[in-house]
């Protein structure tokens, strides 16, 4: 049934430190892998070796720059995926009940057997986190490695989604945002994690972390170091400057 | 948005159709034998049409009995379930009026209120949709029922009602505009709140996520139809309501009718085209464009 559960004992999601990812995108390519050759239809691609290639992403990186008043502008890398939001648009919308969110976890899936492919849930959705399949005609959507982390036929340490397992720079957390004892909940606690477009109603379970307040220089003059020559010399060489000119 | 073809069509032939049956539903044009057969066959060869061609816009139409499970949640189910309820209510009145000359206003009645549902079902299918703040406000409904009315009103006819329809739908298509105008600023969503980096500073895209297409670009963030907005709207105003409307001031003639219905059908798939080309998705503000 397409109707969102009232509330959900615990709320898996995603922590994403906007800090410190480096936006090598390492988690794309770990997620596309592991989704294609796993849980549902593979993430196909289009025209991949031809002129306009493209593909089916459940993660992609995107890269800012923010322009401050008073600091030098700042890149920051920005990962986005399914936010697995409390108040799901796409799930409602769902004719034939493909799209659900899980009470036990509420990880938001799709029953891909029971999707017609209309794509009203990717209109629904304002983060764009669920893309049509080109291929399989199905919507693909983030599980949070659905099959990873319950999976006891994987080592321990591999039972979190591809995409923490493989940043380089321990820039994504895994873990319950419900529990406000977890390592993510206190995470986003001391670093003020915020939700993405907030005015949109959606209440993300899945939460950023912004970039930490930098380092500035006290009497930050850059422009003086690089003025080749003094505007006007004083003293000797000055008089000296306007004699020669005087010539 | 995207302005999918099928969409179009699907909303203009099947909102025409719906409009006719609520018409002849309540009697307010009682045609029995053939004129019968030929009304309410248009009517349901309209809304069937439409039907078929949003089936069309599905990846797996094979499985769209599916769709008929959540009306309980989503507007498209509804919306399936509410068509699907009128052709079936209304069939009784049909067959009898057409072999019986015998009305059954009874399933006229109700098969003209599920219609009418049917068309607000549709509109609240884009309503719903917040992600896109030109639709999500409460001038969009308007804009569907009466167009669908006042098609409705020409195929069967009816001068004087088709008349104060039309008007009734060139002022729902001027306030939704110029509501929608001012709703994605009025949503608050913006590159700041998109990234959460708003308070920082300024934000802008360096670098896209990737350098090709995608279907969230091609579905949502379609750009090129803007370009002509205003011309397009002079058209679908003109064409889709007033040009219709002052035909039908001119002496009662089929050609003059003939005349009014085509000018209005074709006025409201411009209408429906920028209805979706107009409308910008917030998802847009990801990609630094809208």
């Amino acid at each position: 049934m397409t109707t969102l559960p009232q509330s959900t004992k615990t709320k898996l999601g995603l922590v994403i430190d906007l800090d410190t990812c480096v936006g090598c995108h390492a988690c794309v390519i770990s997620c596309k892998g592991w989704n294609t050759e796993n849980y549902g239809a593979p993430l196909s691609d289009l025209d991949a070796y031809g002129a306009n290639p493209e593909g089916t992403f459940l993660n992609r990186v995107h890269s800012f720059e923010v322009t401050r008043d008073t600091a030098p502008p700042m890149v920051v890398h920005f990962p986005k995926s399914c936010l697995h939001c409390d108040n799901a648009p796409c799930v409602t919308v769902c004719p034939t009940g493909a799209s659900y969110k899980r009470v036990e976890d509420g990880i938001v899936l799709v029953n891909e057997d029971a999707c017609i492919g209309c794509g009203l849930c990717a209109w629904a959705c304002p983060y764009g986190a669920r893309e049509m399949d080109g291929v399989e005609k199905v919507m693909k959507k983030c599980t949070l490695c659905v099959d990873r982390i319950y999976n006891e036929n994987l080592p321990e340490e591999d039972r979190e989604p591809a995409c923490v397992r493989t940043c380089p720079a321990g820039a994504r957390h895994f873990g319950d945002l419900a529990d406000p004892n977890s390592p993510v909940s206190q995470l986003v606690a001391e670093r003020g994690g915020m939700d993405l477009m907030p005015e949109q109603g959606t209440a993300p379970v899945n939460k950023y972390l912004p970039p930490r307040p930098r380092d500035t220089l006290a009497t930050p003059d850059l422009a003086s170091l690089c003025d080749p020559a003094p505007k006007a010399a004083t003293g000797f060489l000055g008089w000296l400057d306007r004699a020669l000119e005087r010539l | 948005m995207h302005p999918a073809p099928s969409l179009i069509l699907f909303t203009v032939l099947s909102g025409a159709g719906f409009g006719l049956l609520i018409w002849l539903g309540i009697g307010l044009r009682a045609p029995t034998g053939l004129a019968a057969f030929l009304l309410f066959g248009m009517g349901y060869a309209l809304a069937g049409a439409g039907l078929l061609a949003s089936a069309f816009h599905l990846g797996h139409p094979e499985r769209a009995l599916l769709a008929f499970t959540q009306w309980r949640s989503s507007w498209l189910s509804r919306e399936a379930v509410l068509a699907t309820a009128t052709l079936a209510t209304m069939a009784p009145h049909a067959a009898s009026s057409v072999f019986a000359a015998v009305p059954m206003p009874v399933f006229g009645w109700l098969g003209a209120a599920l219609a009418l549902a049917t068309v607000f079902a549709t509109a609240m299918i884009y309503t719903q949709i917040r992600a896109v703040p030109r639709w999500h406000h409460w001038s969009t409904p308007p804009v569907f029922v009466f167009a669908s009315l006042a098609a409705g009103a020409l195929l069967v006819g009816r001068t004087g009602l088709a008349f104060g329809l039309l008007l009734a739908l060139a002022i729902a298509m001027i306030a939704h505009w110029v509501a929608g105008d001012r709703q994605f600023a009025r949503a608050g969503s913006t590159m700041g709140s998109a990234t959460g980096l708003g308070a920082l500073g300024q934000v802008r895209l360096l670098e896209p996520p990737h350098s090709g297409q995608n279907y969230l670009l091609r579905e949502m963030v379609h750009v090129i139809g803007r370009k002509h907005v205003y011309k397009l709207r002079l058209i679908a105003l003109g064409l889709g309501a007033l040009l219709p409307a002052l035909l039908l001031l001119l002496p009662a003639s089929y050609v003059g009718f003939g005349l009014a219905l085509l000018s209005h059908l074709t006025g409201l798939l411009a209408q429906r085209w920028l209805f979706f080309a107009e409308a910008e998705h917030v998802v847009g503000l990801y990609y630094g464009k809208r």
